[in-house]
């Protein structure tokens, strides 16, 4: 597991050395040969692997070769050695790779998914691509049927896509901890699943979402963003910080044009490392719900609130505001600070008591 | 918090207490669980079965507003059996003699009474935390929202100073901020005593430098709280500006509110939806949402981060700081004059020397935690490790006192009010999310099965649940997780306005409303009325 140490708390590491692809490269004593790789910038094939998870070495794309080993080597779960001779990418390994791409995709019903569906939804099809694997080469059997009929709002379990590589289990057990998914049968005969063979809503799961986001074929998808499958255009993503508690989870907020479609956790979020919960996962619509409020209202004669310019509102507010300082003193005004807006409304809000009315009559709703 | 996120998987002995993190901060509770698949132990204190009791090694269910006393004895315990770390107590602190003295009568057995816990569960408490290696206290608003918060919180604090858990990685006292900018509303100076960066408004130098920056002669003297200012309206304070708060829903003792808005000249209301308040303003102005606007935000472990905007605003609406600055304008104020959020956030940064290293640009990634005083300082992600700010750490001699309201025969019943997951305060952001009113959509009353047979209700009926101010009609859910005599409920739901219940007592130094205990009493409704 990669765990979270701040610079200053990480002891110096002892270094060693080895060959990969022919040039000599420094290592961490205790680094992978996968981890090694990824740094050095070689394309190592991976579909089991989440940088966040308790390497597993199931799917054996990670392969490469290591000099005096018969055999090629998963790269995720062997450590790197001083004076390891090692090749990433030997034509007879990519050969090895193709074929195992091709095994896998005989198993699956489709391999090409909405990129709606989440985050790492493209990586079995982006392989299979990559490496020009067929789909028909090999005629095995299915494993995983799709629970459809499972009526949560939020995750689609489209099991016929599911290739057993176990990250949504080991993902909702290692990182949420709650342990809801589990797993029955073994062989063709896997199939991913929650206690009693039940819906989402009746077991341990809390729809953090964090089994959609790992999954590499879109079997677990995100049914709130499927639903703006059908709009125009590219997905885009905007890195922000979830408007909820203070935890600070840094979400990648989908949009296809001027919509918000969904949300997604950000891997290298410094806070969340791509964990969300159900409400920065699911919550975020309200952005453009018809009832937000789209133009200025001011109090009529009538004691009505009634549509207004910025001018005639603005206006209204400065007078009214002015007025309380003339009639009844400078201390006669307040304000209250959101805890859930910006800093710069805070800092504007604050600012506008002490220069506007020389008072320190401001707060926020942290008492409450 | 004292200590960053990260720090959640290091300490061998957690000390949870008055934090429901598994739905409050979900996130953050993922590290509690890693820490403790790798061996940790918790202790969990809360009056209710929350979540994190089922990973706990120690549950102590304390009695709603005792925490003063369980704190007491495991502090008694601590000193009695030797645990105190002396080193650290001469090094680092001052005034422990007079708090040991003071340890002297709080024993386990005087504790349990008012705890309503086993003596020997706080002797084991009091041991863990005292051994341990790594001791790391969390909590929320179960420790705030008294009438003690501030001696709750101090109390945990003496802890933390006598066994020299503060200022070490995996350690620390590290409160878990309820709002995504709750500690940047706070930063920025939005409260009564300090200018922004905690610059407090009575230091002559403070003063100095403010009258310098804005050119105005600030106020001498403190602004008064938000608790106090509700009490003024229609008297002393005549006009208000709130910003993106549905007062009130969330403020204790609704009918109060509602008449203290009602009650002013002028209320200006800024928000994006159309709240329970906004309904009771002059004028509302529509701002930008989470996801149109750009700005920054602090959150718990005080890392300063961006928000940016990922859509064009709805309708006319407007970022909040311009539509602030635009009335400021028209009053006829200078330096209101910001193009950007930008601009007001490079404002803050040159008056606050948290924030002094800090620009828009420097803060693109959010690797900072403020402190951040010179460009070239890294930032402090865990404070307390090289000295306190005062110099030493001061031990609190302070004593238990009951909440401001107890159970009596008229109000039998103890009632604690709190957040559930799916949703979020007030619910007007979670509520106009597709799929979480799935998973709630009403509040219930949870109440203690044996308790629903002995006052002779039913699972899923409606009841009155009646305060000292006022009355609810709410449905009871039978469940384990309240403890006998003590039931639960969210404040989420407008149609079922527990606030109208609450607010018996303020903390004296703080006016934090005492939201976690009132005294109720539950009646039946006649089944004519639950089936009308």
């Amino acid at each position: 597991m990669t765990t979270l140490d701040s610079p200053k708390t990480t002891a110096a590491a002892a270094t060693a050395t080895l060959t990969l692809d022919g040039a000599t490269v420094e290592f961490t004593l205790g680094e992978t040969l996968y981890e090694v790789c990824q740094r050095e910038q070689r394309h190592v094939p991976t579909l089991c692997y989440d940088e966040r998870l308790d390497a597993f070495g199931a799917c054996r794309l990670c392969v490469v070769e290591v000099e005096g080993v018969r055999n090629p080597v998963a790269s995720c779960t062997t450590k790197a050695a001083a004076g390891m001779v090692v090749r990433s990418n030997p034509a007879r390994i990519d050969k090895f790779r193709r074929t195992l791409l091709e095994m896998v995709a005989s198993e699956n019903r489709e391999t090409e998914v909405d990129a709606e569906r989440g985050h790492a939804s493209q990586e079995l099809s982006g392989l299979i691509e990559r490496y020009d694997a067929r789909r028909d080469r090999f005629r095995g059997k299915q494993s995983g049927k799709s629970k459809l009929d499972d009526s949560n709002p939020f995750i689609l379990r489209d099991y016929d896509l599911c290739i057993s590589c176990y990250r949504c289990v080991r993902v909702c057990a290692e990182q949420e901890g709650d342990y809801a998914i589990s797993i029955k049968g073994r062989g063709f005969h896997t199939q991913i699943t929650v206690e009693f063979d039940g819906d989402l809503r009746e077991s341990a799961c809390t729809f953090c979402g964090q089994c959609v986001q790992t999954c590499p074929t879109g079997a677990l998808a995100d049914k709130k963003a499927l639903e703006a499958k059908e709009l125009p255009g590219e997905i885009e993503l905007t890195r922000t910080v979830c408007p909820y508690c203070g935890v600070g989870c840094s979400i990648d907020l989908m949009t296809k044009g001027d919509k918000v479609i969904g949300s997604r956790p950000a891997m290298d979020g410094p806070a969340n490392r791509g964990a969300l919960c159900v409400k920065g996962q699911f919550g975020f619509d309200f952005i453009q719900h018809p009832e937000r409020l789209q133009h200025p209202l001011v109090r009529g004669d009538d004691g009505e609130l009634r549509r207004a310019t910025w001018d005639e509102a603005l206006d209204r507010a400065a007078k009214g505001f002015v007025e309380a300082k003339k009639n009844h003193g400078r201390k006669s005004v307040y304000a209250i600070a959101s805890g859930r807006a910006p800093h710069e409304a805070a800092y504007a809000t604050q600012k506008f008591v002490r220069v506007g009315f020389l008072s320190n009559h401001v707060d926020n709703c942290s008492r409450s | 918090m004292s200590n960053p996120l990260v720090d959640m998987q290091k300490p061998d002995v957690i000390f949870c207490i008055g934090t429901n993190m598994t739905e409050c901060h979900p996130v953050a509770a993922t590290g509690l669980k890693k820490a403790i698949a790798h061996g940790a132990k918790m202790i969990v204190a809360d009056p209710r079965r929350i979540g994190l009791v089922k990973m706990a090694e120690l549950y102590l269910p304390i009695r709603v507003g005792s925490d003063v006393a369980l704190l007491l004895a495991m502090a008694h315990v601590i000193d009695r059996d030797g645990l105190v770390d002396e080193t650290f107590v001469h090094e680092r602190t001052r005034d422990f003699e007079a708090f040991r003295a003071h340890l002297r009568d709080f024993t386990p057995a005087w504790a349990a009474k008012i705890c309503e816990v086993p003596a020997a569960d706080i002797e084991r408490a009091a041991r863990l935390y005292g051994q341990a290696e790594r001791g790391a206290i969390y909590y929320t608003l179960g420790i705030t929202e008294h009438i003690c918060g501030v001696d709750n919180v101090q109390s945990l604090c003496n802890l933390a100073l006598m066994t020299g858990n503060i200022g070490r990685e995996g350690t620390g006292i590290n409160p878990m901020r309820g709002q995504n900018n709750i500690q940047g509303a706070g930063d920025c100076g939005a409260i009564p005593n300090n200018f922004p960066g905690f610059q407090s408004v009575l230091v002559e130098e403070h003063q100095r430098k403010f009258k310098e920056a804005w050119g105005v002669e600030v106020d001498r003297e403190l602004g008064m709280t938000k608790i106090a200012a509700l009490d003024h309206c229609g008297k002393s304070i005549r006009a208000m500006l709130i910003d993106g708060e549905n007062t009130v829903v969330s403020d204790p003792d609704r009918d109060h509110c509602d008449h203290a808005l009602r009650a002013l000249d002028h209320l200006v209301v800024i928000d994006i939806f159309r709240t329970e308040t906004a309904e009771l303003a002059d004028v509302v102005l529509p701002a930008t949402s989470w996801g149109e606007t750009d700005g920054v935000c602090t959150n718990t472990e005080r890392r300063v981060q961006r928000l940016r905007a990922a859509v064009p605003p709805m309708g006319e609406s407007k970022p909040d700081w311009w539509i602030i600055a635009e009335i400021a304008k028209r009053m006829g104020l200078a330096g209101f004059e910001w193009q950007s959020a930008k601009d007001v956030f490079n404002e803050l940064c040159s008056i606050s020397p948290i924030y002094a290293g800090l620009d828009w640009d420097r803060i693109d990634k959010g690797e900072y935690h403020w402190p951040v005083p010179t460009p070239d300082h890294p930032g402090t992600p865990r404070l307390h490790e090289d000295g306190f700010v005062n110099g030493r750490g001061v031990f609190k001699v302070l004593s238990y006192r009951d909440p401001a309201e107890t159970i009596d025969e008229e109000y039998p019943v103890w009632l604690t009010t709190g957040r559930r997951l799916s949703i979020y305060h007030t619910n007007t952001q979670t509520g106009r999310a597709a799929g979480l009113p799935w998973l709630q959509s009403e509040e219930e009353l949870e109440v203690h099965p044996d308790d629903v047979v002995a006052w002779g209700l039913e699972d899923g009926a409606f009841v009155h649940l009646t305060s000292r101010r006022g009355s609810v009609r709410i449905k009871v859910k039978a469940t384990e997780r309240s403890p006998r005599g003590t039931v639960f409920c969210s404040f989420s739901f407008n149609a079922t306005p527990v606030n109208v219940l609450t607010g018996s007592g303020y903390d004296p130094l703080t006016e934090t409303a005492e939201l976690k205990v009132c005294a109720v009493r539950i009646e039946g409704v006649a089944r004519v009325e639950a089936g009308s």
